[in-house]
């Protein structure tokens, strides 16, 4: 029974981790219908600048920490303006292949200044954060991270919810022609929706780091991790973003557990192909893809 | 004698067989006839050694870049799992060939057979998804058959590898480069003649009108799922060639090679090398083989360099930068690949010095 509670816990948390990596690839999708296959990358940079700004700067945390979601944000904002503005319109597969190779340059680029081996934070995460109850133990990390996704969740929810720019970003994900008839600025919202999404990467990728340590290939790993979490919830859901990130947590740690640990891996995939056989958009996406 | 037909002034086609001829003018098949001279007869035998192993991977790339093409660039349907389809291939033959003992001219057929077969059932999900949806579907099979590659220990032996006994035709061993030069590049142009020839099928029509419009070809009368699982079934016995002659000629194999990335480099040549194009297959291949091996000499160069490993950085991923670079500037300037860059050069000198 412990053993059980413990791999739930782990499950839990590890799922919404995985959550919290596809939000912000839910929301590039939800407004641009863009696939991103670098969003490994994004998570994996915004770790690696907070690292750099720690470390090699040496600003205060919260500084580094604001700091590094600026420069995600700005990068987001780049990658849009220039790499993928030109491509609207074009078939998917140049939009796709765009993605990749975008995310091997960036992991050019990261393993060029850090190195593929693995790096950790400095500790600066109070102790009393760790919760330690019967045999249940949380470790701090676990806890803020919690905290700071449950913040992050609320924000985007008031943003989308009441500001003009957020109210754009649905109207434009809701039906292009009709938001851009209406006089929304149908480019900026796409720049700002990537913009948006970088910064959430970013954020991910330091709690990803602070948890597991900082590695280009395991963050990279998990951005394909991704697409079976934000298929079980639906591509365009950002709440089943986060359910499917604990869906799929929950079976890894499980398989893991109680059939065999290199079984882990592969299950979420195999829960992918069933998903898009019996159920394509997902348990909370839009029912409206197309059927051949 | 038939008159020749070099260059006409204009457009004199009277008959639908005119259309769709493979050689336009008969320059096109003179030159074809002296390029195959030359590939056979003069190259092999002037170039280095190193140089003639560099040809064999690239022959060997553009059959399986060729059966990327035709699934991507003429029938319309993304897959992420070419890397596995050949891995698949690589490990029948060297099933085929250790324990069943199958002779060297059966396995590389018999590989690309049970590759087609595999390609097919994770083509199956193409029968309900298109688009992003089948890619990912197609993401999961890459990441499914690599688990299964490296697990299943009593097939693939696992992470120790399998090596592959020396390929024998009719009595003849095959163990040089120059040897496997003739083999690879006699299986290519066959490979070739089929591909090019598919295409002014009933199939390739078919193939280009899912392509182009999948609701119209259905209203025409073809049916979908079945000619979208023939697409992914040739392409995977394209794969599962190029894979058995890769594994022949690597002599032992790991299940290492067969990830996404060599996945993402095959869709990389069929893109730089221009969608729906056989030829442009080839120029892809050519090119991702020749970039990848200039990037290892140009690292081997700068680690050299007693400069730049001691300021610590590490050149090899500049590999990695470089190649995604390459992908992304032939995207975003010329999406047609190389072949277009040909047709451009060539129309300019069709009429050379002449512009009019």
């Amino acid at each position: 029974m412990n053993f059980f509670l413990q791999l739930f816990i782990n499950g839990i948390s590890i799922g919404f981790l995985y959550g919290l990596s596809a939000m912000g690839f839910v929301m590039i999708f939800k407004s641009s219908s863009v696939l991103n296959f670098a969003h490994g990358e994004l998570l994996a940079l915004g770790a690696f600048f907070f690292l750099a700004m720690l470390t090699w700067v040496k600003l205060p945390v919260v500084v580094a920490f604001l700091a590094t979601l600026a420069a995600c944000f700005i990068l987001g904002f780049i990658i849009e303006r220039f790499f993928l503005r030109p491509l609207i319109g074009e078939p998917l597969i140049y939009v796709i292949m765009l993605t990749v190779g975008l995310a091997s340059m960036f992991k050019g680029i990261m393993l060029l200044f850090w190195g593929g081996n693995l790096q950790t934070y400095p500790d600066f995460l109070p102790a009393f954060l760790g919760i330690e109850w019967h045999v249940i133990n949380i470790p701090p990390v676990y806890t803020a991270a919690l905290i700071i996704g449950i913040m992050f969740l609320i924000l985007f929810g008031l943003f989308f919810k009441y500001s003009s720019q957020g109210i754009f970003m649905r109207s434009v994900a809701d039906n292009q022609k009709a938001a851009l008839s209406l006089g929304v600025h149908v480019q900026r919202v796409f720049a700002l929706s990537w913009a948006i999404a970088a910064l959430v990467a970013g954020m991910s990728g330091i709690v990803l780091g602070i948890i597991n340590g900082i590695n280009v290939h395991d963050l990279s790993a998990i951005g394909l991790k991704v697409f079976p979490v934000v298929i079980l919830g639906g591509l365009d859901s950002i709440g089943g973003a986060i359910i499917g990130g604990l869906i799929i947590g929950l079976l890894e740690t499980f398989t893991g557990g109680y059939i065999s640990p290199s079984l882990s891996d592969v299950v979420p995939y195999v829960i992918l192909v069933i998903i898009l056989m019996v159920k394509p958009y997902g348990l909370f996406g839009l029912a409206e893809i197309e059927r051949v | 004698m038939k008159k020749l037909n070099f260059h006409p002034c204009g457009n004199y086609k009277e008959r639908y067989e005119q259309e769709i001829t493979l050689f336009e003018t008969d320059f096109g098949r003179l030159w074809s006839g002296i390029g195959i001279f030359l590939l056979f007869a003069i190259l092999p035998f002037i170039v280095s050694p190193y140089f003639l192993h560099v040809l064999n991977m690239v022959g060997i790339a553009s059959i399986a870049a060729i059966g990327l093409n035709i699934l991507i660039g003429y029938t319309g349907q993304i897959s992420l799992g070419h890397g596995a389809f050949i891995g698949v291939g690589a490990y029948a033959a060297a099933i085929l060939a250790t324990t069943l003992n199958v002779p060297f001219i059966i396995t590389l057929p018999a590989a690309g057979l049970v590759s087609a077969m595999v390609g097919m059932i994770f083509g199956i999900p193409s029968g309900r998804l298109k688009g992003l949806y089948l890619t990912i579907a197609t993401l999961a099979g890459q990441i499914i058959i690599e688990y299964v590659l490296v697990h299943w220990e009593t097939l693939t032996k696992g992470t120790m590898g399998i090596t592959l006994p020396r390929p024998n035709i009719f009595g003849m061993e095959l163990e040089s480069d120059l040897s496997f030069f003739f083999l690879i590049f006699s299986c290519l142009v066959v490979m070739i003649w089929f591909a090019v020839n598919l295409i002014r099928t009933k199939y390739g029509r078919a193939f280009i009108a899912i392509r182009d419009n999948d609701r119209a070809a259905e209203g025409m009368g073809i049916p979908l799922f079945r000619y979208k699982l023939l697409s992914f079934g040739i392409s995977s016995f394209y794969a599962g060639f190029a894979g058995a002659i890769w594994a022949y000629y690597m002599v032992s194999i790991t299940s290492e090679p067969f990830t996404l990335g060599l996945s993402v480099e095959y869709i990389a040549m069929v893109i730089i090398g221009g969608l729906g194009s056989v030829s442009g297959s080839i120029y892809g291949a050519v090119f991702i083989t020749f970039l990848n091996e200039l990037l290892r000499w140009l690292t081997g160069i700068m680690m050299n360099i007693g400069a730049l490993t001691e300021s610590g950085l590490n050149v090899a991923p500049l590999r990695e930068f470089f190649f995604g670079t390459a992908i992304v500037l032939f995207i975003l300037f010329e999406p047609r690949g190389l072949a277009e860059v040909w047709r451009i050069i060539r129309s300019n000198f069709k009429l050379w010095p002449f512009a009019y």
